[in-house]
């Protein structure tokens, strides 16, 4: 995403001109756009208009509408934003007060303003959105490190994108293979059929041209990561190399770029040992997600280790955080990005308020990881919140009061 | 065109008939008939002058004319003022109609169309050219039954001809809106009896009017009647030979060709759809209307005592012999027609006129609903009482074991031994797979290639899925499930423990193997079983000829997996061990020869295996089975699946139900173990030959069940569980024999006591290995699962936890 311009004030509240340039912003703008915000951006609108003798006519018109947002609705497998709230500028065609749903473009601009309010009941650019709109900005442009995973195992194969920010599932192959039996040889003839099918799926979905000519043009293929337990994964590699070698060389060019790598089933929740994995590790140094999911994994492991170091659950982190236990010398806050996404502004302040009181009074470390990823998932499952501490905090029993609180921020 | 129609009739209204049995009258309608009969008796007789007219000539006056009296009255007055006239032609002819049956009766007739016959009163050249046109030779259709031409009780009308008036009448009476369109038959029969356009009650061009309109009606009714406009042309064409030859030619060109050898002249004689060009004026004139023959039709229904000769007679005295067509026309037009017309033979009823196209259509779309691609296979149900059956039936004790442990343990090669020495596998396969075996280099696992069928799984040497096999001793069938021992298909090998009633714990005794063995699957494949339901376990300490059957190496494993066992719930009186070779077969189903193992005195592997005590299923549970395979049985089997009953019976011809999917099926046939049988019940191994399902809607973990007592599926459930390893909200993949599906532990309800099941404490934060705990998992997608169920969750490749369904 691009920064046209920026006027955000002391107290929070300001505009901001951003042009998203490619799928994955529309993601970031779904994260930094909440309802209340005023959004302006170009709108093609049908404008029905009635003539005197009541007959009427409609056109197409090209406006620019400022609205106020009401809701988002984010599609992430085609990385689309709908914005609808209500019209708050007038034009020759609309009215104040009537709704539009806007329809963010990619490479087209638009503005978001947030407001304080006078009595602060809006939150404007609190940290968490600046902070969000310096990972949307990117200035240092170390991004695109992004890969294609196939999941898989036997009659099933997930296709999914790994972005910086989100895990996209782009397809589910899903087939019956028929097991093996005695004198049958219906299996082997199943799995060239899955395969077939899984490899016909993988290059639409990343747009692999295998004419040979293509090859000419030099396009960047990602690296494929193949992950299954058992020997499918390895088995489908052979089968794309033999497919390289008789029917299609275009492959030839996608062969250098596929890794294979072990995982414990062939469903997405296994893609957290694929990104740990050696192999995937040196090949995706250092990205946003390894990182997450390593933060994840440390967390796991204190939690099982039972040192009383890690907590998770929106009260109990407050807790620990109250007791100064997420403060300098490794205490983590470890939050998920769908809790900012909240109505609720009230619900919004509290979590900014406490990532402000880790960073900035406690001096301890916070990372907000996207709900879109797999970690993000992991950590969903916790409620959304996780902290690492820096002394053990003896948990206070909170049984019955917090059942209601919980399960509120569990689903 | 007329001509056309007619030939048709017969063909084309058995369909018609068959389809929709309007012969029955309304009794309103009859009683207003009534009515309106006598009112217009009494005005006939009040008239002037004065005539009479029998009640069916009334009747069927007044239904062409829709009950309009008025008209009624004056077209029968008309009609009997001509027959007055001419009363000396009837007298003449009448004895002729009784030797020829009803009009279009069929005559017995030559077998073919001759064209000489037909053209013999047209004259060579100069065809009149209204006439070309016109000319159609009707199809060969194939007789139907309903042509058969039999006079009816009256002798006056046949079949076809009843059936064509019959419809005739339906469609009057559908057809509110035109009354002209009963009122077709009018003109021709007044010109059956007069002839003379003048002197019937509506003019020329009324005729023609009702006669295209009738036309019209008739060509909406649609694909039925495709061919019945042809009915109306063929009248004509029969009436022009018939002066000429005395004896009516006519039927040798329809029903006679319909009867025989239609294919042969198909060619020639099919008509066109589109030479269906209304008549000329001067046709119209000649022929009476083109709407001659409908008209005849009801007359015979009705047993009007206008009979048919006597039109043939009034058509003798006409001069228009000119409207047959040319030999060459008929020719030209076959040739034409036939190229249009093949595609009409193809058990559709030909294309009608465009005119009728719409309606056509609506009828075609009604019929296509009707056709069914899929054939639907009913079996007939032997209705048996299937627990009876089995009840009755003396069948050996049977029992099914899965074979567990490490990877390496030679599990395989184990029971490709057992199955060996059994006789359950000939010898020459066995030297075949030692031949292949040795052949890649590795001689050691031709034992194992009896289960280990997959072309990966004997490249690689690793048993990947479970096999089955089955072995009989005296005492007992037994069913071998092989299960992998690799860590990456521990899936399989829970599909394959679901299956058991106990389970040989196969352990590499060899220096080394075994520890990791330990560490490995032979502990996480014992809790499996273990949290499976399964209660008995055999340790078979196997590979002790590496060891030279050291007798310590055995009292070591003994001990250290008896303390295993025992603390993961099994009873030490259900645990046995036997040191064995299934390499060299040594205490499996012989004792060792090796006198270094003359130490053990215990039972063999198989003697050990004859102790289990028969297994009781839940026979009387409504059914359920988890699909284990869906495959294509063959030629004949399409679709089958296979599977272990869990509860219930089935029996041939059932209709099942598949869950999720919620589809029905039909079950064709069924095998119990390899062997055709009738009926399965509950702890059988089976093969269920399906029909009438997609394959679509069968894949391996579903559930087989009745659509009177379905299993319920769920997103969420709640579960007795005992962790493994650490739990806490987390990602699992939750497995029940064939089926596992991704979910995730939602909530730590509670942790409980082991004994009591009393909670301990409320929503832990985090459940240690080795309690139980009370969680509730969500699942994605909706799964068929019901208390209770042994249900298993791994994650990241571990088992994790395994429990009940609550």
């Amino acid at each position: 995403m691009r920064l046209i311009k920026n006027t955000i004030e002391h107290n929070g509240s300001g505009t901001v001109t951003l042009c998203p340039e490619e799928p994955e912003d529309m993601w970031h703008a779904y994260n930094l756009i909440r309802p209340g915000d005023l959004l302006r951006a170009s709108a093609i609108r049908r404008v029905t208009t009635v003539q005197d003798t009541g007959s009427t006519s409609s056109a197409r018109v090209h406006l620019t509408l400022l609205i106020k947002v009401k809701s988002l609705d984010f599609d992430p497998q085609s990385s689309q934003l709908h914005v609808s709230g209500q019209i708050t500028n007038e034009t020759a065609h609309t009215k104040i007060g009537q709704f539009h749903t806007l329809d963010l473009e990619m490479n087209r601009n638009f503005t978001l303003e947030k407001e304080v309010g006078a009595d602060g009941e809006g939150v404007g650019w609190d940290s968490v959105a600046v902070e969000q709109l310096k990972d949307a900005v990117d200035e240092g442009g170390k991004r695109r490190a992004e890969a294609v995973a196939v999941v898989m195992q036997e009659g099933l194969a997930h296709i999914c994108f790994i972005g910086q920010f989100q895990t996209i599932l782009k397809q589910k192959v899903e087939m019956s293979v028929p097991r093996k039996r005695q004198g049958g040889g219906d299996h082997d003839k199943g799995m060239g059929k899955f395969f077939r099918v899984t490899l016909e799926t993988l290059l639409r979905q990343m747009d692999f041209n295998t004419s040979l000519t293509s090859g000419a043009n030099n396009e960047v293929v990602r690296p494929v990561l193949l992950a299954s337990p058992g020997f499918v994964a390895t088995g489908f590699h052979k089968y794309i190399q033999s497919e390289a070698s008789t029917t299609t060389p275009g492959l030839k060019r996608l062969l250098p770029s596929i890794v294979v790598v072990h995982s414990a089933s062939g469903y997405l929740n296994s893609l957290s040992e694929v990104l740990q994995s050696p192999a995937v590790k040196t090949l995706l140094a250092d990205t946003k997600y390894a990182r997450e999911t390593k933060l994840m994994d440390d967390f796991l492991d204190q939690l099982r280790k039972e040192t009383n170091k890690a907590t998770y659950g929106p009260r109990e982190v407050e807790s620990a955080v109250d007791q100064g236990a997420v403060g300098r010398g490794g205490g983590v806050l470890i939050m998920s990005n769908r809790l900012f996404r909240s109505q609720d502004v009230a619900e919004r302040k509290r979590w900014v308020s406490l990532v402000d009181r880790v960073r900035d009074v406690e001096g301890g470390e916070v990372r907000v990881l996207s709900s879109d990823h797999e970690s993000g998932k992991r950590l969903e499952g916790l409620g959304g919140i996780a902290a690492l501490l820096t002394f053990p905090v003896v948990e206070e029993d909170l049984d019955s009061e917090d059942d209601s609180d919980d399960s509120a921020h569990a689903d | 065109m007329s001509r056309h129609r007619v030939k048709n009739v017969g063909y084309d209204d058995d369909h018609f008939e068959d389809d929709d049995g309007y012969d029955s009258p309304d009794p309103e309608e009859q009683e207003f008939l009534q009515q309106c009969t006598a009112a217009v008796l009494g005005q006939l007789r009040a008239g002037q002058p004065s005539v009479t007219a029998t009640t069916e000539e009334v009747q069927e006056a007044l239904w062409h004319y829709y009950n309009d009296i008025e008209k009624a009255v004056n077209y029968l007055r008309g009609k009997k003022e001509k027959e007055l006239k001419k009363q000396s032609a009837p007298a003449v002819q009448k004895p002729k109609v009784q030797a020829v049956p009803g009009f279009p009766a069929p005559l017995p007739a030559e077998a073919h169309f001759s064209a000489a016959d037909f053209f013999r009163d047209c004259p060579w050249l100069n065809v009149p050219a209204h006439r070309k046109t016109e000319i159609l030779v009707e199809p060969l259709y194939p007789r139907l039954g309903l042509l058969g031409g039999a006079p009816e009780s009256a002798g006056k009308m046949s079949k076809l001809a009843a059936l064509a008036a019959a419809r005739k009448k339906k469609e009057g009476e559908k057809a509110a809106a035109a009354p002209e369109n009963p009122s077709t038959p009018q003109p021709a029969r007044s010109e059956g009896s007069a002839l003379k356009p003048s002197v019937t009650p509506l003019s020329l061009s009324e005729r023609l009017a009702a006669s295209k309109l009738s036309k019209a009606s008739e060509t909406n009714g649609g694909l039925r009647r495709l061919g019945k406009p042809g009915s109306s042309a063929s009248l004509p064409a029969r009436q022009q030979p018939a002066p000429e030859t005395s004896k009516p030619p006519p039927p040798s060109l329809s029903e006679p060709t319909k009867q025989e050898e239609p294919e042969k002249e198909a060619e020639q004689q099919q008509p066109t759809p589109n030479i269906r060009a209304s008549p000329s004026t001067f046709a119209s004139v000649i022929l009476g209307n083109a709407a001659g023959p409908t008209m005849a039709e009801p007359s015979h229904l009705n047993s009007n005592n206008v009979d048919l000769l006597h039109i043939y007679g009034q058509d003798h005295a006409e001069p228009f012999d000119f409207a047959a067509p040319s030999p060459d026309d008929v020719v030209m037009n076959a040739q034409s027609t036939a190229k249009g017309l093949a595609i009409r033979r193809k058990g559709f009823k030909s294309k009608p006129a465009a005119s009728k196209a719409a309606k056509g259509q609506a009828d075609l779309a009604g019929s296509m609903k009707d056709l069914s691609v899929e054939e639907k296979v009913t079996v007939k149900s032997k209705n048996l009482d299937v627990l009876a059956e089995y009840n009755k039936s003396t069948r050996k004790k049977s029992a099914n074991f899965v074979v567990i442990g490490h990877v390496d343990a030679g599990k395989s090669t184990l029971m490709g031994r057992l199955l060996a020495d059994q006789g359950a596998i000939d010898q020459r396969t066995l030297d075949k797979y030692r031949k292949e075996a040795e052949k890649i280099g590795k001689g050691s696992f031709a034992l194992a290639w009896v289960m280990d069928q997959g072309s990966e799984e004997r490249a690689r040497g690793v048993t990947i899925d479970i096999a089955t096999n089955k072995f009989e001793t005296e005492t007992t069938a037994f069913t071998i499930v092989d299960a992998p021992g690799h860590r990456d298909f521990v899936p399989n090998m829970i599909a394959g423990a679901s299956q058991a009633d106990f389970a040989v714990l196969v352990i590499d005794s060899s220096v080394g193997k075994f520890e990791s063995g330990l560490k490995g699957q032979t502990k996480e494949h014992a809790l499996l079983v273990r949290s499976m339901g399964v209660q008995k376990i055999i340790v078979a300490v196997n590979k002790m000829d590496t060891v030279q059957w050291d007798t310590e190496r055995f009292q070591e494993i003994e001990q250290q997996i008896s303390a295993f066992l025992t603390t993961a719930g099994f009873q030490p009186k259900n645990i046995s061990f036997v040191p064995c070779s299934g390499v060299l077969g040594d205490n499996i189903t012989r004792r060792s020869a090796d006198p270094k193992a003359s130490w053990y005195t215990g039972r063999t592997l198989l003697e050990e295996l004859e102790t289990s005590e028969p297994y009781t299923h839940a026979l009387d549970k409504p059914l359920r089975m988890t699909i284990g395979d869906v495959f294509r049985g063959g030629v004949q089997n399409p679709i089958s699946i296979s599977g272990r009953l869990d509860a219930g019976s089935l029996q041939m011809g059932d209709q099942i139900l598949t869950m999720p999917s919620g589809e029905t099926a039909l079950i064709r046939s069924v095998e119990v173990d390899g062997e055709p049988s009738d009926w399965a019940v509950a702890g059988q191994n089976v093969v269920l030959n399906l029909a009438n399902i997609d394959p679509i809607h069968l894949r391996s973990g579903d559930v087989v069940c009745r659509a009177s007592a379905p299993i319920k599926t769920v997103t969420s459930f709640t579960a007795k569980i005992l962790a493994f390893e650490h739990l806490m909200p987390m990602q699992v993949d939750v497995h029940r024999g064939r089926l596992h599906v991704p979910g995730r532990i939602s909530k730590l309800v509670a942790s409980l006591d082991k004994t009591s099941g009393l909670a301990l404490k409320k929503r832990p934060k985090i459940v240690a290995p080795g309690t139980v705990a009370r969680v509730v998992v969500e699942i994605d997608q909706a799964v068929p699962l019901e208390a209770p169920t042994r249900i298993v969750l791994r994650a990241g490749g571990t088992t994790v936890a395994a429990g009940l369904l609550e």
